[in-house]
């Protein structure tokens, strides 16, 4: 789309659509939010990108292909379930660890490393097909 | 916020997590799909670079045999093993559990995904490396790998899916557009088989209040009989899609010609038996109730699918169709063994599901070596094979004979179990339409061999002038494909000539799956008592 | 009482569904997949039972919720199904649409191209 506004509008509606995407993915796990859907916040904002710039621009942007990015969430979190491996517990169990930085005390899961993978891996895919389809617009 | 995690009341709450240690040794149950998946992840993160795919898949693939290897001698051994993740108590987590039947299902589908992988190697093209061949084959091992381990409906719902994407991606690799149109149809008719498996297991939640097979064996005597035999025929229709059973098995002649030769060969040797593996689970382990019920139905799918299938397989002219049709017939078999459900049939029906996964890869296999030296797709444009290489013309007779099941070849024994299984039971219809099935497959398949090998030349009115459309096999064709499938071909005359091992597995199976106590209690669940407490 | 207000309403997604499958237009038959799909989540929402009581999460400092709260497995296992629902309705968008491009045709009278129309006699020889 070649509207002015659009176009002057959506890098910044993408910033901040990708940081909010990420504050939804991290408080999910106490609260409304999670992986699933931060990265369907992500993956909208790529499409958004990508309505407004083409998509050439936004694999640009991307660095690494979206599939490459599913990929790594897939992997991420299976590789989350194998961290109990060593501690006597099945596949999956959760393990909690904190951290203090000063008076703050931050707390660091395997569900949470889980959720990070299940963030990349819609990301990734719900980018890919969303990419595939504005080409196909370009196309015709 | 902090606090929440540290504050400890008194308060009386009921058990809900483990209590046992898990050693890193049973890891070997979940090791299989975790490996799986992984890879594929891997894979799919470096699809750009060629290289390393190959070997990374084969090392994953045969890391993956081996902890299968373990697991199975484990299982024969102490009986069915489980795994609940995440340490919550069985109902409440997902159970992973593997019986006789279901590690030597995946042993099977590990090792003849091995096989494609490198027969793989003499059909590829750059193209279908980047579109991520092998990220993708190792996500449907994945999925079949982690439906037939898995101990909880739901999660084999999931598996199913996982098993579907992967198929999906596979048969439109390559872009042609006769697979387009293949696809549109497997995909419409597969979702759909797995939205009905959703509806059924809907009711099955409704009725039962779990969804872990073990505690569903355990309280389904006491769920209201007349629903659970809607939901029994919902799961009979889903997996009987998905096995591709006589009505409903449009969709498999109709995609599994499409693709390349060894993603053909995948499908029919792992896909429709994820469905078969699914109906012997619920019909015969969880809901043999309303298994008694639909035996007639049973009888009837399985003799229409004995007798049609390899009557569609005679009518082709399309060499993997006719193929397509005899996947189609032992699915019939398989339906034999479990209409009868003694330990016999039952015994017979795993046996034939394991003997089918090996014979109709090789299959399709052997398949695209001729379709390789022929050039052609069409039986009436092939013709003189034999004179050009005969190994093939020996590796695809004695497939025949194993497809048709006669002695001494893999497909006898298991045929042998169900017939005698019949007589016992003095279902004469079933067992003539085994026998049936056997000789005409074998007309099928001699007929085709006859018209490929056998005959010198092409259809038509100068079919006795030799063929000169055929080309020799290149040296990566004989170096892998060749070399694969009579690996997978000898692998599969030896399990023939000393089926002892296969005839016991097959037994235990049976026997776990009739009476699944063994079964329910590996999970650390107790008989006459569940947490659940029946229907809510 | 609320499962008998909702159960007609799953009837009539279902006969929706049924209804779109049976049309011979691809992107009809994928609506009427979809409507499918919400019906059996519907589905599956009823048969954990619908009840009033308040949401199931454990207040802050506690580690059991107080009294009676709602089910939620039924919750989780539509959130799922709605996921895989949604990555194969998107699979089967893009197919159909390459489908539309490539064969030219919505209409599954026209796929014919792995299935001919007129197969060949089979030969009659041997």
């Amino acid at each position: 789309m070649k509207t002015l506004i659009f176009r002057t509008i959506a890098p910044t509606l993408t910033a901040i659509m990708v940081v909010f995407s990420i504050f939804v993915l991290l408080r999910g796990h106490n609260e409304p939010g999670g992986g699933f859907i931060g990265g369907l916040i992500a993956a909208s904002a790529i499409a958004i990108y990508g309505i407004a710039v083409g998509v050439r621009e936004v694999r640009k942007a991307l660095v690494v292909d979206p599939i490459s990015l599913a990929g790594f969430g897939v992997f991420i979190a299976g590789f989350s379930g194998l961290l109990s491996l060593g501690q006597s517990v099945p596949y999956l169990t959760g393990l909690w660890g904190y951290i203090s930085i000063g008076a703050t005390k931050i707390t660091i899961s395997t569900p949470m490393i889980f959720d990070i993978g299940v963030y990349f891996a819609v990301v990734g895919t719900i980018s890919a097909v969303a990419l595939a389809l504005e080409e196909g617009d370009v196309d015709k | 916020m902090e606090s929440q995690y540290e504050t400890e009341l008194d308060l009386e709450l009921p058990q809900a997590m483990l209590e046992r240690t898990t050693s890193a040794a049973e890891w070997n149950l979940i090791l299989p799909v975790v490996i799986a998946l992984m890879a594929g992840a891997l894979l799919a993160m470096v699809r750009h670079s060629r290289g390393s795919q190959v070997g990374f898949s084969v090392l994953a693939v045969l890391a993956i045999i081996v902890v299968e290897v373990d697991l199975f001698f484990q299982v024969l051994e102490t009986g069915p093993v489980a795994m609940t993740m995440g340490n919550w108590l069985p109902p409440f987590g997902i159970s992973f559990i593997a019986d006789t039947m279901s590690v030597s299902f995946a042993l099977a589908a590990s090792f003849v995904t091995l096989i494609v992988l490198i027969y793989f190697q003499a059909e590829i093209v750059p193209r279908e490396v980047r579109h991520g061949f092998y990220p993708l084959v190792l996500l449907l091992l994945a999925g079949v790998t982690g439906a037939f381990l898995t101990g909880d409906l739901f999660n084999l719902y999931v598996w199913f899916e996982v098993m579907l994407i992967a198929s999906f991606g596979l048969l439109i690799i390559g872009g042609r557009k006769m697979q387009l149109d293949a696809a549109i149809k497997y995909g419409f008719l597969n979702f759909l088989a797995t939205t009905f498996f959703l509806v059924g297991l809907g009711y099955m939640y409704g009725l039962t209040g779990t969804l872990n097979m073990a505690d569903i064996a355990l309280v389904v005597g006491h769920a209201d009989p007349a629903p659970m035999t809607a939901v029994a025929a919902l799961f009979l229709l889903a997996f009987g899609m998905k096995a591709a059973a006589f009505p409903v098995n449009a969709w498999l002649p109709a995609s599994y010609h499409t693709p390349d030769a060894a993603v053909s060969a995948l499908f029919g040797g792992l896909l429709t038996k994820v469905g078969v593996y699914a109906l012997l689970r619920i019909m015969i382990a969880l809901m043999p109730a309303s298994r008694e019920l639909f035996d007639p139905l049973l009888t009837g799918i399985a003799v229409l699918t004995l007798i049609l299938a390899p009557m569609g397989a005679i009518a082709q002219t399309n060499l993997r169709r006719a193929i397509g049709f005899f996947v189609i017939g032992g699915i019939g078999a398989v339906f034999a063994g479990m209409a009868v459900a003694n330990v016999l049939g039952i015994a017979g029906a795993v046996f034939y599901a394991f003997h089918s996964m090996l014979t109709m890869t090789a299959f399709y296999l052997v398949a695209g070596l001729v379709e390789r030296v022929t050039q052609a797709t069409d039986t009436r444009q092939m013709g003189g094979v034999y004179a050009a290489d005969s190994l093939i013309s020996i590796l695809f007779i004695i497939l025949v004979v194993a497809a048709a099941g006669l002695p001494p070849f893999l497909g006898f024994w298991p045929k042998m179990l169900i017939v005698e299984a019949t007589i016992s039971q003095s279902d004469w219809i079933l067992m003539s339409a085994v026998l049936i099935n056997s000789l005409l497959t074998s007309i099928a398949g001699s007929r085709l061999w006859a018209h490929i090998f056998w005959r010198p030349g092409r259809e038509g009115a100068n079919s006795e002038v030799p063929n000169d459309h055929l080309r020799q096999l290149n040296s990566t064709e004989k170096r892998m494909a060749l070399s694969a499938v009579c690996v997978l071909v000898g692998v599969i005359v030896m399990l023939g000539l000393l089926p002892n091992l296969l005839f016991n597995a097959a037994n235990f199976a049976a026997m776990d799956l009739l009476s699944p106590q063994n079964y329910i209690t590996s999970t650390g669940l107790e008989l006459g008592s569940n947490l659940m407490g029946g229907t809510q | 009482m609320s499962e008998m207000l909702m159960a007609p309403f799953i009837g009539v997604f279902f006969a929706t569904a049924v209804y779109l499958i049976l049309s011979k237009s691809v992107i009809r038959m994928l609506l009427g997949i979809t409507i499918l799909g919400n019906g059996v989540n519907l589905l599956i929402f009823i048969m954990g039972r619908v009840t009033r009581d308040i949401p199931p999460i454990v207040p802050a400092g506690l580690k059991q919720p107080i009294g009676d709260i709602a089910n939620p497995l039924p919750q989780a296992l539509i959130l799922t199904a709605i996921v895989i629902g949604f990555a194969l309705f998107t699979f089967l968008l893009v197919l159909g649409y390459r489908a539309y491009q490539e064969l030219d045709a919505d209409n599954t009278d026209n796929m014919r191209l792995a299935e001919p129309p007129n197969p060949p006699q089979p030969p009659l020889s041997y």
